[in-house]
């Protein structure tokens, strides 16, 4: 016989144990997990990856005397290499589409990948902002669609959609309320902002002019009604109040807080950053509100990108209608669609132009597949899977963690937890990272400010509950860790790609592009 | 629905776990005159994606896309070719469905490609240090305003007759809430980008002066003179750039000395996307880092020692300074930097100098041809990609015209600049590699016809 | 000389109508690792009780209130370029401003260091 010549011996591995992190491979790298180098390291200058007919030498220019002798410094690599690197690098993220991504406040929500085909459908995604009228009827259309089911689940008068982003939204509502009250003839100087609110809120309105006052919140979390009452008079614009709150919790008072505000001579902007709690089921219209920017990447599903881009479509009240942005879409008694920009008629009481162009185009047409998938069935399950999937996970730990406002009752769509019992020297930032070691993106943590440590979970509907069952049982398991003291939690986390940074020698010396 | 995984049953027991009779009894707190008491009205039921898909398509079917027809739009949008690999990459789960990098040890991918981005960003027009993107060119503009003023501590910007009319009304309208003095007026036709008429205007109250390069025009204003009148009465020069190819071929803004560069970063990689989502790209001298709007990645070790990259210097940001921020901006335009920096990676400088030099030659061709047709002319000395034609007609009807017979012809001045009677004959051209010397002789015939 | 402490969590040491104005130790190890100062020049105008300088940890950024009204005499340039002098000499060397005192009755009303320190134990 011919005795095996390869020389494999199939066998039965042995046991295997290794004290931390095992033995160092030579490469730095371990099997699946790959390290990558910089672009500037693996790439040459002289490098590339796209076939270009090459320059003719004596081709004369028309630049003005402005031509460059050399190429600008930048590395190339050719395809291959090129795929292998982002990839590489791609899988030293977490995602949505890996697992439980409880962000609070952030709406993490699956992003559905028929939003992403209809999207790139050549007769949106070729298309020039600047293409005469004739030419893009339906891109108009899709702008006209999207803005009426906007206004209808909001129950507001109509929508502004050129705002690229939540904060440039809620920069625009501030503005039409600003547009408002010069136009009466009564402009104010004080925008009022709950100290539970969100950082762009207070930015927002010192951008735009206002000089900001904090009204505080109550011991159930929510907005101290008499101390807002109080504060109101002829010197405030507004109130800039998001509702569900970032406590997790409906102001009950709302409707009267719009009220009261009103009766002032104040606007109510609502920062529309937790709608999918409601979205199906309530419209901020019915509570009186005058202004509400909508995340499209939150409750619409468009998808966060790694951090953009967003969109942030504002809805508004039939006071502030006439000083929205331009451009925006209007439809002829003939059915078709018209852009009105500056110069055009009907753009008078406009308070003007925000960003070039007509908005996140992009963005409008996975909102649009998203809201027509759901139907109205489908987006009123939402927001009812939604509370009920961050009820279930309140209520599976509030014993081994303090829940501040929500012991009487029920939460909307995130859980709010503190640090309170964790033994001396360990913090909300050990259970984050010892999160990270369990396969799962921490929450929102130190956010909002209002409770010590805080710990933000919002699961979204689009959660199992085998998942979430899972997530609760880690989570327990780690509070319980920081609670008892063990010391191992600091350590944190082991698994992922990197330990913890230094961000204090980051911001120290801050080196914040590639040198040799 | 099939986005939704709780089963009737789940709900039941998650119900009973919670103590809950019901999912509305969970909506106890909202006052009961808001809550609906069915579905939202006028808004069918749940669609399968076949029926959506359907009627997305039949939308889409009633645009002209770009590519079915001789295309010359610019004027800040330009339409390149992005090789299939870049929106590949884009669509991984892991870059296309993460969030902002908050927790850097299981978001190195984005922090890296950002620390890289910002690089060549930085090293394309020619500065120190670049952020991790804007909304787009227009609002990065507007934030170029606002830092310098912050740095020169004036408040009145000199906005160049060159700058896109778009870029400038926004600048406009946030000063008119900010208090700060703008000084802009459309432009003339005319070959001379306006250096000297800019320079004059300049004085001890100047924060900045911004130019766009290539202008609105498609003109290349000699910034290196603007830069040293700017400075001798200490202001900033801001250099816009709307179409980043133009850099493979002429020099950078910073080199000419601009002290904050910023643009569009679409051209690169994110395709037209009917003006949305777009890419602002924002670098300046590394002294100013601190006034500077917008995310920062920056290269630091972990616990074990080891490179990694971070969210840096985020106490300029409004989650920290909340009022007294440099910007309430609180996102990037995170996918399309990605898009941006992959094409770049594609192309290196060798293959960015290569795609401009085509552009170029293409453009001049059809400057040519165009500029032989009775009654036009071409109002450019200089250009890049981009000309302006001075037609002996409205040139926006023409437009709209040409459209109907399946040329997209380019964008009037009449469309940019409404009511300003002396721009009406006024056509920019802009020409691609995209752009097939077929398309510009259909162009060259169809004008030929309608002004005949 | 004689150092006042104030419920923000400045010191102020005094001689004759010159001062010399730092954050405490208590202040800086409740920012954590400092990593940007800014201090203000020679000549700013300060007012008591008004922003004078900012101080900045990675997570948070505070701004430090003038105990006096004065004209600042010097700003700690060293600060510039180590800002973690502050959290390892937060009452010596990590001073951030010299100043002169413009009305010296605006010291009545601080504390001294045995009220400050029975004072932060209160926080605690």
């Amino acid at each position: 016989m011919n005795a095996n010549p390869s020389g494999w011996r199939p066998s039965t591995p042995e046991a295997v144990t290794l004290d931390g992190e095992g033995a160092p491979t030579s490469t730095g790298n371990r099997a699946l997990m790959l390290e990558e180098g910089l672009i500037f390291e693996i790439g040459s200058l002289n490098n590339c990856g796209v076939d270009l007919p090459t320059p003719s030498a004596e081709t004369s220019t028309r630049l003005g005397g402005m031509s460059r002798s050399t190429p600008p410094a930048l590395p190339g690599l050719s395809e291959p290499e090129m795929v292998r690197h982002y990839t590489r690098l791609s899988r030293q993220n977490y995602a949505i589409d890996l697992g439980l991504f409880p962000l609070g406040s952030c709406t993490m929500k699956h992003n559905p990948r028929l939003n992403e085909k209809v999207a790139r459908m050549a007769g949106f995604a070729d298309l020039h902002p600047l293409q005469p009228m004739n030419s893009i009827q339906g891109a108009l259309g899709v702008i006209d669609e999207l803005a009426h089911w906007l206004v209808t689940l909001t129950g507001m008068h109509s929508v502004a959609m050129s705002p690229k982003a939540g904060a440039h939204g809620e920069l625009c509502g501030v503005l039409c309320i600003r547009a408002a009250l010069e136009a009466r003839g009564d402009p104010r100087e004080v925008m009022l902002v709950p100290s539970s609110a969100h950082g762009t809120n207070p930015a927002t309105a010192a951008f735009a002019g206002y000089k900001v006052e904090a009204i505080p919140a109550g011991d159930d979390g929510r907005i101290d009604f008499a101390a807002l009452k109080a504060r109101l008079g002829p010197d405030v614009a507004g109130l800039m109040i998001t509702n569900p709150n970032t406590c997790g919790l409906f102001e009950r008072d709302m409707i009267a807080i719009c009220e009261a505000v009103h009766a002032a001579g104040g606007y109510v902007y609502c920062d529309g950053a937790n709608f999918n709690a409601i979205v199906g089921r309530v419209r901020p219209g019915d509570l009186g509100i005058d202004a509400m920017h909508i995340n499209l990447h939150k409750t619409f599903s468009t998808p966060h990108g790694g951090g953009g881009p967003g969109s942030g479509p504002v809805v508004l009240s039939e006071a502030l209608a006439p000083y929205a942005p331009l451009p925006y879409v209007t439809k002829a008694a003939d059915g078709s669609f018209e852009l009105v920009e500056e110069g055009d008629e009907g753009a008078g009481e406009s308070f003007g132009r925000m960003a070039a162009f007509h908005g996140q185009m992009g963005m409008f047409t996975r909102a649009l597949a998203y809201i027509l998938s759901h139907g109205a069935d489908g987006l009123a399950q939402v927001s009812g899977d939604a509370v009920l999937n961050a009820n279930y996970v309140l209520r599976a730990l509030e014993d081994v963690m303090e829940a501040p406002f929500a012991h009487a009752g029920p939460c909307m769509h995130e859980a709010l937890f503190s640090d309170e019992g964790f033994a001396k020297g360990f913090s909300t930032l050990d259970v984050a990272k010892a999160l990270i070691d369990e396969g799962f993106h921490p929450m929102t943590v130190y956010f909002p400010l209002v409770v010590h440590g805080a710990m933000l979970i919002e699961p979204t509907e689009c959660e199992s509950k085998a998942a979430l069952d899972e997530f609760i049982g880690a989570l327990r398991g780690i509070v319980e860790r920081a609670r008892a003291g063990d010391e191992a939690l600091h350590l944190a986390p082991l698994y992922a790609p990197r330990a913890r940074l230094d961000e204090t020698a980051a911001a120290r010396k801050p080196k914040l592009v590639w040198s040799d | 629905m099939r986005y939704l995984p709780l089963t009737p049953a789940d709900r039941g027991d998650m119900l009973s776990a919670i103590g809950a009779s019901s999912i509305e009894a969970l909506f106890a707190d909202v006052p009961s005159a808001a809550l609906l008491d069915g579905p939202i009205e006028s808004l069918p039921g749940h669609a399968s994606e076949m029926a959506v898909e359907r009627h997305m398509a039949r939308l889409a079917g009633q645009n002209t896309a770009a590519g079915e027809a001789p295309f010359f739009l610019g004027a800040g949008a330009y339409r390149h070719h992005v090789p299939a690999s870049v929106d590949h990459l884009i669509q991984r789960g892991e870059f296309l469905t993460a969030y902002t990098p908050y927790q850097p040890e299981i978001a190195q991918g984005t922090l890296q490609m950002l620390f890289e981005f910002q690089t060549q960003v930085a090293r394309l027009y020619g500065c120190d240090i670049a952020n991790a993107s804007m909304y787009d060119g227009s609002t990065a503009a507007w934030e170029a305003v606002a830092m310098a003023r912050r740095i020169t501590k004036r408040g009145k910007a000199l906005l160049s007759p060159g700058l896109h009319p778009h870029y400038a009304g926004n600048i406009k309208t946030m000063a008119k809430f900010t208090g700060d003095q703008i000084v802009y007026d459309a432009p003339s036709l005319s070959a001379d980008a306006g250096e000297d008429a800019l320079i004059a205007q300049i004085d001890g109250e100047t924060s900045c002066v911004m130019v766009q390069y290539p202008d609105i025009l498609g003109r290349l204003p000699d910034l290196a003179k603007i830069a040293e009148a700017a400075h001798a009465q200490g202001a900033l020069l801001v250099a816009v750039v709307t179409e980043p190819v133009a850099l493979g071929a002429i020099r950078s803004p910073g080199e000419l000395g601009a002290d904050i560069v910023v643009g569009e970063g679409q051209s690169i990689g994110v395709g037209l996307q009917f003006g949305g989502p777009y890419l602002g790209l924002f670098a300046c001298r590394s002294e100013h880092v601190r006034h500077m709007p917008g995310r920062l990645c920056g290269e630091t070790v972990d616990a074990s020692g080891k490179r990694g990259f971070v969210l840096t210097l985020s106490t300029r940001e409004q989650h920290i300074r909340r009022e007294k921020a440099t910007s309430n901006i609180c996102t990037n335009s995170g996918l399309c930097a990605l898009a941006f920096s992959i094409h770049m990676t594609l192309l290196g400088g060798t293959g960015l100098a290569a795609l401009a030099a085509e552009n170029h030659r293409l453009a001049c061709l059809a400057a040519d041809k165009l500029a032989e047709l009775p009654g036009v002319s071409v109002l450019n000395d200089s250009f890049f990609n981009e000309f302006c034609l001075v037609l002996p007609t409205d040139a926006r009807a023409l437009v709209r015209d040409l459209a109907l017979d399946g040329v997209l012809a380019g964008v009037s001045l009449g469309r940019l600049y409404p009511g300003e009677e002396g721009l009406a004959n006024g056509l920019l051209v802009a020409v691609t590699e995209t752009t097939s010397e077929d398309d510009i002789d259909a162009l060259v015939t169809a004008i030929r016809e309608k002004l005949a | 000389m004689t150092r006042y402490f104030t419920e923000d969590h400045e010191w102020i040491e005094v001689e004759g109508s010159n001062a010399t104005v730092g954050i405490t130790d208590h202040a800086q190890e409740q920012l954590g690792d400092i990593v940007f100062v800014e201090v203000p020049a020679a000549g700013t105008a300060v007012a008591k009780g008004k922003e004078a300088a900012v101080v900045e940890s990675v997570k948070a950024a505070s701004d430090v209130y003038s105990p006096i009204t004065g004209e600042v005499t010097e700003g700690n340039a060293a600060l510039e370029e180590d800002p973690a002098l502050v959290n390892t000499a937060a009452e010596t060397d990590g001073w951030f401003f010299k100043a002169t005192i413009a009305d010296t009755s605006e010291l009545e009303g601080l504390m001294d260091a045995e009220a400050y320190a029975a004072f932060c134990a209160d926080l605690d």
